[in-house]
Formats: structure tokens, sequence, C-alpha cells
């Protein structure tokens, strides 16, 4: 069975359908999208359980000539790393289509005027389609046409249904990563014409670039488009607008899913086809890592309104997750990998729960708020134990993929690592402060009324704290799928070492 | 006494040709001789038969021959690869074009009215019209095709003025806005009237130089002919400027966004398209068979050029608040994508490999520039068309479908993934990258993203600005109106996601590259 074309084609079916249903349909546009996007949970958890980590590194592999003029293949496949990111995506999306189930309905305060329900939930199936295709393609070419074309939906859903300074925040959006976008272009083609191979298949330019000037400049080009995505400091300043302004459902695959393009990105293809560059460069982006981590955390310390927070407390994760990848260590690029898991699901339902209190108070302002544990203590308690697990409390599952982020990157570069711990202790600060202002104190009187979680928003919640606390104790069974593709990324980078021609024991041996 | 050879002409190569300039003759003589109310009745389906029936031949030429190589007429049009596929191109944007132009509404009641007299108002309460239109667009088509068609300098200033005048003509004629109008018309003709000169004099100049105005045999005389390059250079800078002045690149691109504005819409779609595609043609012609040995010493000066359109294309779009302007400046940031397929000649694979991605291109970009401007057509105020871009906020809420096509153009425009102009621009950054052109792509890239903003600002001001209580009504189009906005929005769609067929033709086409 092809799976993974199956996976992109049942949303784009469920997104054409949804869009076609006749006007007044809001309701049966919601269960539908809500339908679909489960049986691709579904489909996607029956692919993930036959996929078995000890085999070839690319398995459920589907290959079709798409343009031969120019060597272009709909390529899929997925190793390890590739298929938790699409778990990750299809988990996410039905969550968030129960959680915006009434974003687009123009209810609730602060909310724009009411636009089409079913373009909204349209949108986002596209976007779980092109999240997939962008994770599972093996294709160059194919990468960059989803890693393009996904901003589209986004940009719509920011610009239509986001908060007041949405029109300037989508556009921000897309020109950032539009430009990024495009440098990364310059490097596909140049990748294309200086390889010589007349195809853009990932397995066969493995190493198809050895000249070290060129390398830098291509990777460069990669680099900068996946650092904008990602987003790394310096590069980071629309995320926080983009977040705050997008509705939350969209913010949590914005952050959740989208971001980890980038990262991923660098893992996939900055590591591997210019090993030598990336080596270069490492210092470089080390620096940049570590530089996010403190800034993202000290300057979310200092924000008053709640998205902004979360997306800075982002910035600060993607240094982690940049410092693992570059690190050039098992430990730390597992923990990458499993940092992008974990995080989307941690910031997921911080966005969310976040989503939920702006929904009843009508403010994104922290200060608006105070007390809200003792009117509605089940979304204060979800609220504490998705901040803990942003911070990175053991026991819940960011901790894990922080300290072997940490723990990694100490092998091989001590002095970053140790300068990352700060972030550690920064988290404490931004998450806690928070809380303590939103939900301990008086509850101040526009919060009185406030109504706890109902049935829908438990079921929304629930499975990403169990997912933070299952993962927190047993993250197993993820290190068992990421392990081995993080082994094959690492050799294909660390094969250019320097190896003396003689090894050491032999020498020994002859002497004696 | 059998000195004199009579010239061979191969009637069935020109055929296309041919049957298109017959019929702009037999329009003239409708004009002549058919009554007033009949001869609307005459010329639309006299213009799209011939329109269709040339598309036809052209076709039937390419399966029954395959592709000619030599040039024809004695050696004056060169009928080859390249020439057919243009060929195809301009009849196909034509055919669409003049859909448009059949549309009401659009031309002027009696171009001799002065605007505003009450000769006007009686014209308009006769219902006059101008169904001279069709003829002039006719004759505008067939200058089209030779001009690309031309195998030697004298043959293109020929095809360049059949072009040229009658869209002088047709630019004038707007029905709303008639000084904006009649005021694009002048300033075309005259600036037109400077390029031809321009152009004029290099041919006299490189005439001087080579002996000849035969593309192949300048292409020869550029290893003969020594001592004479002050005319060789001159005449190949003025050949440039009449040809760069048509293609509206920097810094000869001041006439495009006005005359953009004031023409009839449906003229601008024609000219925005057909004469680009055509100027292209021509210009691949001068410069890569008659001038292609001289590449050393034009490629620098192209580079220059090349760079100043992309940018200058770019960033005067941004201060734009007129739609056509806007979309005029977009077309000149377009020709400056294009030049950079000009300038990566090679090795002949390397040369069939950039013909056939500007063919494509050309191909991508003419056809969603008709539906933009068929788009344009349809949004309207009282006063004719809303071309003010803050008439066009909140677009999206009174009528998604048109908004959502008109983005969809934009976004194909900027370049983004799954619609034609991606693979337009993918195919000619990638040609000039192997043709060594590195820093112009790069170039091309960035002018890319700032051409970018511009085309969102007008979806940002579409889907996510309030509608303006007074805001412009969508006009219930023609079927034949939406019909060309759904072809064009087809065709951005299909060559966006399943280009290969149309890269196959366009390989075949440029493989054995131009006839000499």
């Amino acid at each position: 069975m092809p799976w993974l074309s199956t996976l992109i084609a049942v949303p784009v079916l469920g997104a054409v359908g949804v869009a076609l249903l006749p006007k007044g349909n809001d309701k049966l546009a919601k269960q539908l999208a809500l339908v679909v996007s489960l049986v691709v949970l579904a489909l996607t958890l029956v692919m993930a359980v036959q996929f078995s980590p000890r085999g070839t590194r690319f398995q459920f592999d589907e290959t079709y000539e798409w343009i031969p003029r120019f060597g272009v293949h709909f390529g899929l496949a997925v190793d390890g790393i590739a298929l938790v990111l699409i778990v990750l995506s299809a988990v996410l999306v039905p969550i968030v289509v129960l959680a915006s189930w009434h974003d687009a309905d123009g209810t609730g305060a602060d909310a724009p005027p009411k636009r089409s329900v079913k373009t909204y939930f349209a949108l986002l199936l596209v976007l779980e389609a092109m999240m997939i295709g962008v994770f599972a393609a093996t294709d160059i070419f194919l990468f960059y046409v989803f890693f393009e074309a996904m901003l589209i939906p986004m940009y719509f859903m920011i610009g239509s249904y986001g908060g007041a300074q949405r029109s300037y925040a989508a556009v921000k959006f897309l020109l950032y990563s539009l430009f990024g976008g495009l440098l990364m272009l310059v490097a596909v083609i140049g990748l294309y014409v200086i390889a010589e191979k007349n195809t853009f298949m990932f397995p066969e330019l493995i190493g198809a670039i050895t000249d070290p000037t060129t390398q830098k400049w291509l990777f460069a080009g990669f680099f900068i488009a996946f650092a904008v995505k990602a987003p790394l400091w310096p590069f980071h300043t629309w995320l926080p607008d983009a977040a705050a302004q997008a509705p939350a459902g969209a913010a949590v695959l914005l952050v959740g899913v989208l971001d980890k393009v980038g990262t991923y990105g660098m893992l996939r293809f900055c590591l591997e086809l210019f090993p030598d560059a990336a080596k270069f460069f490492t210092p470089l982006v080390l620096v940049l890592a570590v530089v996010g981590i403190v800034y993202g955390a000290i300057v979310a310390i200092g924000q008053t309104d709640m998205k902004r927070l979360i997306a800075y407390t982002s910035i600060s994760h993607f240094g982690f997750i940049a410092l693992g990848v570059f690190a050039m260590s098992q430990n730390a690029a597992t923990g990458a990998t499993l940092y992008m898991v974990n995080h989307g699901f941690s910031t997921g339902a911080l966005f969310l729960i976040a989503g939920f209190l702006i929904y009843r108070r009508g403010s994104n302002y922290i200060a608006d708020y105070g007390g809200v544990q003792k009117v509605a203590p089940i979304l204060a308690g979800t609220f504490l134990v998705a901040g803990l697990s942003g911070l990175a409390l053991p026991g819940l599952s960011s901790f894990v993929s922080e300290f072997m982020v940490l723990i990694g990157s100490f092998q091989t570069y001590p002095v970053p690592a140790t300068i990352a711990t700060a972030g550690v202790v920064l988290a404490a600060i931004y998450i806690l402060w928070m809380y303590k202002r939103v939900a301990n104190g008086p509850t101040t009187e526009a919060v009185a009324g406030m109504k706890d979680l109902n049935g829908r928003e438990k079921w929304v919640i629930a499975p990403l704290i169990a997912l933070i606390i299952a993962l927190g104790f047993y993250p197993k069974p993820l290190l068992d799928v990421i392990n081995p593709a993080v082994d094959k990324t690492l050799a294909n980078v660390t094969v250019t070492e320097f190896t003396p021609a003689v090894p050491v024991a032999d020498q020994k041996g002859a002497g004696e | 006494m059998n000195g004199i050879q009579p010239p061979t002409i191969e009637y069935g190569q020109l055929m296309p040709l041919l049957l298109v300039f017959g019929a702009a003759i037999v329009g003239v003589l409708i004009e002549a001789f058919a009554p007033r109310y009949l001869r609307k009745a005459i010329h639309v389906p006299l213009t799209m038969l011939t329109l269709l029936g040339a598309f036809g031949l052209v076709i039937v030429q390419v399966l029954r021959d395959g592709v000619p190589t030599a040039a024809v007429a004695m050696g004056a049009i060169a009928v080859d690869g390249p020439s057919l596929f243009i060929w195809g191109v301009i009849l196909v944007l034509s055919v669409v074009s003049v859909l448009l132009i059949n549309d009401d509404d659009n031309f002027v009641a009696s171009a001799a009215a002065v605007p505003g007299s009450p000769d006007e108002e009686e014209a308009i309460a006769r219902g006059g019209a101008h169904t001279e239109v069709y003829p002039l667009a006719l004759f505008a088509i067939g200058g089209m095709m030779l001009f690309a068609a031309s195998n030697d300098l004298l043959i293109m200033f020929v095809g360049l003025e059949v072009m040229s005048l009658p869209l002088y003509l047709l630019c004038g004629l707007a029905r709303r806005r008639r000084l904006l109008s009649q005021e694009s018309s002048v300033k075309y003709f005259l600036l037109g009237a400077f390029s031809s000169a321009f152009f004029l004099y290099g041919m006299a100049m490189i005439y001087g130089y080579a002996g000849t105005v035969d593309l192949g045999g300048i292409n020869d005389a550029l290893g003969r002919v020594g001592g004479q390059d002050t005319l060789l250079y001159l005449g190949t800078a003025l050949l440039g400027v009449g040809l760069f002045f048509k293609i509206g690149a920097a810094p000869f691109q001041a006439w495009k966004p006005d005359v953009y504005q004031g023409a009839p819409t449906p003229i601008t779609a024609l000219m925005a398209s057909g004469t680009l595609v055509a100027a292209f043609g021509a210009v691949l012609r001068v410069f890569w068979v008659a001038l292609g040995n001289l590449d050393w010493d034009w490629r620098p000066v192209m580079w220059g050029i090349a760079i100043l359109t992309m940018i200058v294309g770019a960033i005067l779009a941004i201060t734009q608040t007129d739609i056509k302007r806007m979309l005029a400046y977009s077309s000149i940031a377009h020709a400056g994508f294009l030049l950079t397929g000009v300038i990566a000649t090679g090795e002949a694979t390397q040369n069939a490999n950039s013909l056939s991605a500007l063919l494509f291109y050309l191909l991508a970009y003419g056809i969603t520039t008709v539906g933009a401007f068929a788009v344009v057509t349809m949004v309207r105020d009282a006063g004719g068309e809303a071309g003010h871009l803050s008439r066009w906020a909140g677009l999206g809420k009174r009528s998604p479908a048109l908004a959502g096509i008109f983005a969809f153009f934009l976004l194909a425009f900027a370049g983004i993934p799954l619609t034609s102009g991606f693979f337009g621009k993918y195919a000619v950054f990638a040609a000039a990258v192997a043709g060594g052109a590195l820093p112009l792509v790069v170039v091309g890239v960035v002018s890319s993203a700032i051409a970018a903003f511009f085309y969102v600002r007008v979806i940002v001001l579409m889907f996510f600005s309030e509608p303006a209580a007074d805001g412009p009504t969508i006009a219930v189009p023609s079927a034949g109106t939406a019909a060309v906005v759904a072809l064009a929005a087809a065709a951005t769609v299909v060559l966006g996601v399943y280009p290969q067929p149309v890269f196959d033709l366009a390989d075949a086409a440029a493989s054995s590259l131009f006839v000499r």
C-alpha cells in the first residue's frame, strides 16, 4: 500500500470535500474535518507500527517521475526522524480541529468578524497534507515545493482569522519565509547544476558536492532558509507577531510543526549534503543557538502578552534544538529530534490553553488575569502541567530531550552547553512567573465568572497531557525509532573526519 | 534572357502568417463595404476563425513536416522550431485577448469626438462603435508573428512597424477616461517612433559593417570583416535600444506603466502578453543568431540591463496605487527575469536549454497575464474599471471566487510553487545558473522577494481588509470573459502541477535552435 501518498491524498480530498460543502453547513464542515483528520491519524499510526527501526533507512519508499526534464521525482519515504515528525503532525491536527471549533465563528470577545468556517477547516486540512509531504519528501525539489507552498494556507489562516494585527503579522510571516525560501531555491538550483547527477533524489545527492567552497555557499543558502523558518536568532522577529496574531489552533501548527521543518531541514539536508561546510559553520551556528536560547528566555520574561511569551519561549527552545543538531554527537542529535516532537506537544498544549483563557477573558494580556486557579481549577492545572513541561521538569517529556541535548553537546562543545544551561534556569522564571500572575493571587473581578474547561476542551487537552507525561517517563519507543536514523545521518557527516592511515592498535600489535 | 530568377516563396510554411494578414485585409474591406449594423457580426467570427485556423495550421505543420531546417522566402523569414512555438503562443494569447476585446463597453463610441463634447454623447446615444479594432488587432498579431520569425533585419523592422502602428491606435480607443487613453496613445507612439528610429539607425550601421541585413550573413561577417568595430558596436547598441524598448527593459521602461494604464484593458492584455512574446523572439534572433559570436561584448551590458530591469520593476511596483500600473511594473520585472535566460548562452545544449526555458516562461507568463487583466475588466466602478487599489479592498468578501482566482494569478506572478510561474522562473534561473550567471540569479531571487511584497499586498487588500461601503461592483462576466479567466486559471494550475508535456514541446522546439 502506498502509505505516504495516501496520507497526503486523504487530507487533500478532505479539504476539497469541506470546501465544496454548500453554505450554511458550518457544523458539518467541522465534523467532516475532524473525521478526516482522525482517519489520517489512524492511518499514520497503522503505518508507524509497521516501521521497523532496524530495517533499511528509508522505508515506505515510493518514487514516481514527476518532471523528468529537471530530474524531479515525486519521491516519498521516511526514516525514523521523519516518521516521528509525521506522527507529531497527525496527532496535532485533530486536536487543533477540535480546539478551533469556534475560532472562525466570530463569537467571543475580541474575535475578528465572522469568516467562512469551511474555508478555515479546508485550509487546515491542506496544511496537514503539506506538513506530511514536506517531512516525507526524499526529492529535494519536492521538499522545496512543499516548503514554499505550505506558507500559503498558513498565510491565509493568520491573515483572515487572526487577531487585531493579523494582516501585518501574516505579511511579515510570508515575506520572511519567502525570502529565505528563495535563497534556498538558488542553492537548490546550484546543487542540481554542480552535482551533475541529473536528479534531485536526496540519497543520490549525498556526497555529491565535494568542493569545500561550493559546499559553504550551498550550505549558506539552505541554512538561512531553515534558520528563518526555525527560527534562529537573529531571524526570529516574525515569529512572535505571527504566533500572537494567529488563532490558537494555527499557532499550534505554526510553532509546533511548521517551524520544525527548519530544524528538520538542518539535520537532514544541511548536515548530510554539506558535511564539511556544516563543520566549518558549526561554531557560528552554535553561537546563534546559544544567543537564541538566552535571548529568547530573557525576552520571554519581559512579555506582557501571553501568546508572545510562549512564542519567545519557543525561540529559546529552538536554540536548544539547533544546538543539539550541530553538536555532532549521537546523544545531542537524538535529543534534538526528540525535542522537536516534545516541543510540539508541550508548546501546543500551552498555546491551546492560553487560547482557552483568551477566549474566556477576551484579552491577551497577562495583567488582565489573576486567580484563575480558584474559579477554573482544571484549566489552571493543565496550564501548569503544560508550563512545567515547557520548563523541562523531570518526569515530563521535555526534560528527557533537553537533558539529552545538554549532555550530548557537552561531550563535544562544553562551553556552549554550559551557557545553554542558563536557559533552563530562565525557563523556570518565565513559566512560573506567568503562571503566578495568571492563576494565583486574588481572583480579579473580570476573571470571577470564568467557566472551567468544558467537555470538548477536555478532549483537546487530555491527549496532550497524557502524551507529555507518558513520554516523560517512557520515551523509549520514540528513541528506538529515532536512534538508528540519527546514527545513519551522523555517519554521513563524520565519514570525512580524519582517521589515521594506520590504526593505533595495529601499531602496538606490530611492536610486540 | 533568363537572368532574373523569380523569388521562391514557400507558401505552405508561411500559411499561418498569410492567413492572419489576409483576414486583416478582408476585415478592412468589411469596414468599407458592409453595413454598420452587420460589421461586428462578421468581424468576430472572422477574427476568431482566422486565429484558430492559423493555430491549427501551425499544429498541422509541426505534425506533418516536423521542424523545418532552412529559412523560407529567400532567407527572409525563418519558420523554425522557436518560431512555430512562438507563433502558437502568440495565437493562443490572441484568441483569448480577442475574446476580451469582443466584450462590450471597452472601446470608445467615436474616437474623433472630443471627450466630454456633445458629439461624444451623440455617438454614445447612437450606439456607435469602432469595429476597426478587429482588423487592427489582426494586423498587430500578424506583425508580432512576423517580428518574431524574421530572418533579416529589414523584415524584422517591417514586422516591428506592422505590430506597433495598430497598437498605437488601439491604445487611444478606451471608452472611459479617454484623455488618459489618448495620452497613452501619443506617448506610446512618440516613444515607439523614437525606438523604431534607433532600430533603423542601428540596422544601417550593421549594414555598413557587414554589407548585409541577413542575420546569418551578419554572423558570418563577424569573423570576416575587420577594422570596422565602431560601426559594429554602435549598430549593436542602437539595435539593442530599439528591442529593449519593446520588451520594456530598464532604462527604456518609462512608457509601460502609462500605456498599460491608459489603453483599453483588453488591448493591455494583448500587449502585455503577445508583444512581450514577440519582442523576446526578436531579441533572441538578433542577439543569438546575428550577434551570437559577439556575446563576450554584449553580455556585460545585458547583465547591467537585466539587473536594472529586475530591480526597477520590483521596487517601483511597490509604490503603485493603480492595479494596471502595478501589473505594468510587474511585467517590467518579469522582462528582467527573462533577460537572465537570454544571457545564459554557451554550448549548443546550454543554448537549447535556455531557449526552451524562455519559451516555457513566455507561455506561462502570457496566459496568466491575460487572465489577470481579464479579472481587472470585471471589477467596475460607476466610471468604468476600478483601477485604484484602495477600491479593491474587501473584494474577497464580496466575490470570493473572483478574488481567489486573482490571488492565484498574483501568486503565480510571484513564483510560488504549484503555479506555472514557479516552473517558468525555476527553468530560467536554472538555465542561467548552468550558464554561469549565478550572481544574476541571486539578484533575480532578491527582486522576486521584493516583488512578492506587492503581490501579497493586493491579496491582503482583497482578503484581509473590510470592504468599502461604496465598493466597486463585479460585472457579471460575459461568456467570453468568463472563458478567458477559466482558461487562464486552468493553464496556471496545470502548468504548475504537471509542466512536463509543455516542457517536452518547448524542448522539441528549441532542440534545433534557430535556423540561420
